[in-house]
């Protein structure tokens, strides 16, 4: 496969193809903040783009998890510092309803989209696929840059939405008709829910620009030798995070034009008999149930879009730091091939108390039941790839073990939930939210952890301090598990989720004591994640510098990259790949590894 | 002022934690770098060997403390099915969540890096993956039938002799609508809801809703050890007729009627015995984001005696005025329907 080595030094010729493999060297002259950092075709600054501006919407979302806890943490307290923060939301230093529905929603839709896809697969996507594959850039680096800018649009509108007079979007983060069509039904259906669907169209632009290149780029630009199945499996995961998004995502914007459409153009596409604000509406014959097949056929998906980076990051991280091939590469990416399919075939899981047809939700639970066998295929490779290694404990490692950990706790609930008769009981309380917190919320960031503490040498060439990231990793790992478990119980015991009070109930109050306690880890977990930005931003400049190339001694082809590599990655040839990436074994020379680069030996075995 | 000084004080205790780890990596440069991993390395593998023993014993902490103030037992026969299922779903995932966490620490500490240890080039097993494969598909097959035995037993249709009671969701309450003593409910037509004096737009035309009893408190009364069946509706948006006590839970959909139904085994009355809570009351939860005032749609459930349930219903009276219909509003015209004044006494009274 001929790499294409003047796609980089223009937009006019990112699609010629010669097949000049000579290589000539890049040269590139100091160009201008602005074209280096801003508009930045770059691969590796795209990749740093998403992920601070992933890592500032991280901090906003999870200071809104903070605020909502002290709300249900202590209902008859007030806190002046929220009312600095949120105005009359919290009038007195007293969330209002309202306040308290517009933070869960943001949090929803900020973590799942704006955090943990574009700012976990859109970092890793763009910083690793070209590195590991051994291209020079994306297919096409004027796309991806669009890709990010469609990003940051997004990111605005629905920051700016944060600022208008009604206030943002506050009907859950799933937006459900008619609540958030009907404008008289929910103060956040007004101009808070028009930017926030303008938003996420945005949003959804800016995934389908990404995930297009990506997949072009895997197919098509890897180096001579790459084949598939030399490839890692970060690569294989970022390749069908991207396949499901571009299949999925677009069923999410059709739902929301036609609610665009309810709300403005006075069709009846998801509302019928309604009577709303003291009168009876005109619409007739629509079907609020539409719309959730319309959402979860991208909401389910989503969720995958979130766990698959994680799990490719996961197995390359583990695999290194244990000092030992990624065991069952070829199970690894069947399963992913499962997990993909599967995952179209089991939206429906969300509905099961819709009054949907009792036989549709008997498949849907089938389907459901049946993802589990890929993901337990996951674990058990995972557990087998540290089995008789040789560990190193580096931040890195910490989180991959932590995420394995994470990954079971919260895929295992996801077997409870799926069987509809359980669901039906634990539908939308609290079960709910430990299980999807867990599963798709903190194990999909310790994959996101690992993939930055590992990867970061490489973006910025320094280390991040090791002290602050295990004092991060216990903090976080110990953190999520005393805010998450105890929370099973609240669910099963019946507790609704998406309260704002439950001291007028005489099924729940009783929880009071144990949401105290939720809250105060919160807060102290939500600070632990403040060292984390702190060492981030602090370690661009100050950190360890990286002195070799190959630091974690890493057999892919990132780490045959100067220390900090310019525009176009290598300055010579691209390298020619020979073997696959996992190959952890004495090359002879008293190394544990044999890079990519290396050419099979005479006489040796290949995998 | 005190924000400020929050705030201060966060940052503060960040500065001193960075100052710590900044010390810590020059620390390590001083006394040898390899020495200082080697170090660290122990004191990871050892953290996550006593992670295992911890974690359990936090599960059992928590399990401890929390047990007390979980539901009592089912109040109704089909939530015997949810609870059976989900201990069986407890008992399977418990001793993988056991044995999977345990293996994870274990080997993390056994095979924590050594000066001598060399690790084993293991790429790949079919047999293993084969096992690992068809397990958890056996495991997940027996959780699906077993599962869906239950799932159809408590969506299947109601016995023809249960009770009937339609509960409509509003922002923000529950309205409950009993058919009167014609057993059936009448039908309703949106555009006839005014929040005076038809708060579920009664079609006047339609003599079965002449007797109609409408509870606009949100209280539902059934009778105990017979089949109640809940026909839901909602005005405005979806809301989610949410019954922890009974393991039941429906959404209220505008536009559509949704229907459950079960059996209760015990009345509140012997329920207060049971919890030992002098308070005790079945609640209605709505359990689906409905806008502001979600956490405060409240309904409640009272399950009674057959004698208690008849006293009580004696005591009701029909929601349209001295079981009249008012003049029939002149759009609504349906009156070829309406033959006499007087309407012939409905014989499918149910032994109410």
């Amino acid at each position: 496969m001929n790499q294409d080595v003047a796609a980089v030094q223009g937009p006019n010729v990112a699609h010629t193809h010669h097949g000049d493999d000579t290589g000539h060297h890049h040269e590139h002259h100091e160009q201008h903040f602005i074209w280096k950092y801003i508009f930045s075709m770059d691969h590796k600054i795209i990749a740093k783009q998403f992920l601070i501006t992933g890592i500032l919407w991280a901090i906003i979302g999870a200071l809104f998890s903070v605020f909502f806890r002290l709300q249900l943490g202590f209902p008859n307290e007030t806190f002046p510092i929220m009312e600095t923060f949120l105005g009359k939301w919290a009038q007195g230093g007293k969330l209002t309803p309202e306040g308290y529905y517009a933070l869960v929603t943001m949090h929803g839709t900020i973590l799942i989209f704006f955090v943990l896809t574009a700012g976990l697969s859109g970092t890793f996507a763009n910083f690793l696929i070209p590195l590991q594959i051994g291209a020079r850039d994306m297919a096409s680096p004027f796309m991806n840059m669009l890709s990010y800018w469609f990003f940051l649009a997004a990111s605005i509108v629905m920051f700016a939405s944060l600022f208008i007079q009604t206030g943002p979007a506050s009907g859950g983060w799933t937006a459900y008709p008619p609540l958030s069509a009907i404008k008289e039904a929910n103060l956040g259906s007004g101009t808070g829910m028009d930017l926030w669907l303008i938003s996420l169209t945005l949003f959804v632009v800016s995934t389908l620009l990404g995930g297009l290149n990506y997949i072009s780029t895997i197919l098509n630009m890897r180096t001579k030798g790459m084949t598939m199945t030399r490839m890692p499996l970060t690569i294989w995961a970022l390749l069908f995070t991207a396949v499901i998004g571009l299949l999925s995502f677009p069923v999410l914007v059709s739902g929301f034009v036609l609610l665009i459409f309810d709300r403005h153009f006075g069709t009846s596409f998801y509302l019928s008999e309604l009577f709303v604000g003291g009168k009876a509406l005109p619409y007739v014959g629509g079907s609020a149930i539409l719309y959730q097949h319309l959402f979860w056929f991208l909401g389910h998906p989503e969720v995958y879009i979130i766990m698959l980076p994680g799990m490719g990051i996961t197995s390359e991280v583990l695999s290194n730091h244990s000092r030992k091939p990624i065991f069952g590469y070829f199970a690894m990416i069947i399963s992913l091939i499962g997990i993909t399919v599967l995952s179209f075939l089991v939206w429906a899981h969300h509905m099961f108390v819709t009054g949907m047809s009792p036989f549709l939700g008997s498949v849907f639970v089938l389907m459901t039941l049946l993802i589990a066998v890929p993901s337990s295929v996951k674990v058990f490779n995972w557990l087998t790839t540290i089995w008789r290694g040789n560990i190193r404990f580096t931040v890195p490692m910490m989180f991959a073990l932590g995420f394995v950990s994470m990954f079971i706790s919260g895929g295992l609930t996801g077997i409870w939930l799926g069987n509809s008769v359980i669901d039906m009981h634990v539908h939308d309380t609290y079960f709910v939210i430990a299980h999807f917190h867990i599963v798709m919320g903190v194990s999909a960031f310790f994959g996101m952890f690992a993939g930055i503490y590992h990867w970061y040498p490489k973006m910025f060439g320094r280390f991040m301090n090791n002290t602050l990231g295990y004092i991060h990793f216990f903090g976080t790992f110990i953190g999520a598990y005393l805010i998450f478990w105890p929370m099973h119980y609240e669910g099963l015991a019946g507790m609704p989720r998406r309260y704002y009070d439950y001291s007028a109930w005489e099924s729940f109050k009783h929880f009071e004591g144990l949401n105290v306690f939720i809250s105060v880890v919160v807060i102290l977990t939500f600070i632990v994640q403040l060292v984390f930005v702190l060492n981030f931003f602090v370690s661009i400049w100050y950190g360890r510098r990286v002195t070799t190339m190959n630091p974690w001694n890493s057999p892919t082809l990132e780490w045959t990259t100067p220390i900090r590599p310019g525009h176009g990655n290598w300055p010579g040839e691209v390298p020619t790949v020979y073997r696959w990436a996992y190959d952890y074994k004495d090359d002879g020379h008293g190394n544990d590894f044999v890079p990519q680069t290396t050419p099979i030996q005479p006489g040796e075995e290949v995998h | 002022m005190s924000v400020f000084i929050l705030i201060a004080l966060i940052v503060l205790v960040l500065a001193v934690i960075y100052q710590i780890g900044r010390a810590s990596e020059f620390a390590s440069l001083l006394r040898g770098e390899e020495k200082v991993q080697a170090g660290t390395n122990r004191l990871m593998a050892w953290s996550m060997l006593l992670m295992f023993p911890l974690g359990m014993w936090a599960i059992y902490a928590c399990h401890q403390a929390l047990i007390g103030k979980m539901l009592p037992v089912s109040a109704s026969v089909q939530g015997e099915g949810y609870d059976s299922m989900m201990y069986v779903t407890l008992i399977m995932t418990g001793i993988v969540f056991i044995i999977t966490q345990g293996l994870l620490c274990w080997f993390a500490f056994r095979y924590q890096s050594t000066p001598n240890r060399k690790a084993y080039f293991y790429a790949h097993n079919n047999r293993l993956e084969i096992l690992w494969t068809t397990v958890p598909a056996l495991a997940m097959a027996v959780l699906v039938i077993i599962g869906l035995r239950h799932w159809f037993n408590i969506t299947s249709e109601a016995p023809a002799d249960s009770q009937i009671v339609e509960v409509v969701g509003k922002q923000f309450n529950w309205i409950i609508r009993y058919p009167g003593k014609d057993g059936v409910l009448g039908k309703r037509n949106f555009q006839l809801i005014n929040n005076e004096n038809n708060v579920l737009g009664l079609d006047t035309n339609d003599r079965q809703n002449l007797d109609d009893i409408i509870l606009e408190n949100g209280e539902v009364h059934v009778i105990v050890n017979r089949p109640i069946k809940f026909i839901i509706g909602s005005r405005d948006v979806i809301h989610d007729v949410g019954l922890p006590h009974f393991r039941y839970k429906m959404d209220a959909v505008p536009g559509i009627t949704t229907t459950l139904w079960f059996t209760p085994k015990y009345t509140t009355a012997q329920m207060k015995e049971i919890t030992g809570n002098p308070d005790f009351v079945y609640e209605i939860a709505c359990d689906q984001m409905c806008g502001k005032g979600h956490y405060s749609m409240r309904g409640t459930i009272i399950v009674e005696t057959a004698e208690e349930h008849a006293a009580w219903l004696a005591k009701q009276q029909p929601y349209l005025k001295g079981g009249q219909a008012p003049a029939p509003a002149p759009s609504a015209a349906d009156t070829a329907a309406v033959p006499a004044a007087t309407p012939a006494p409905v014989q499918t009274i149910t032994k109410l």
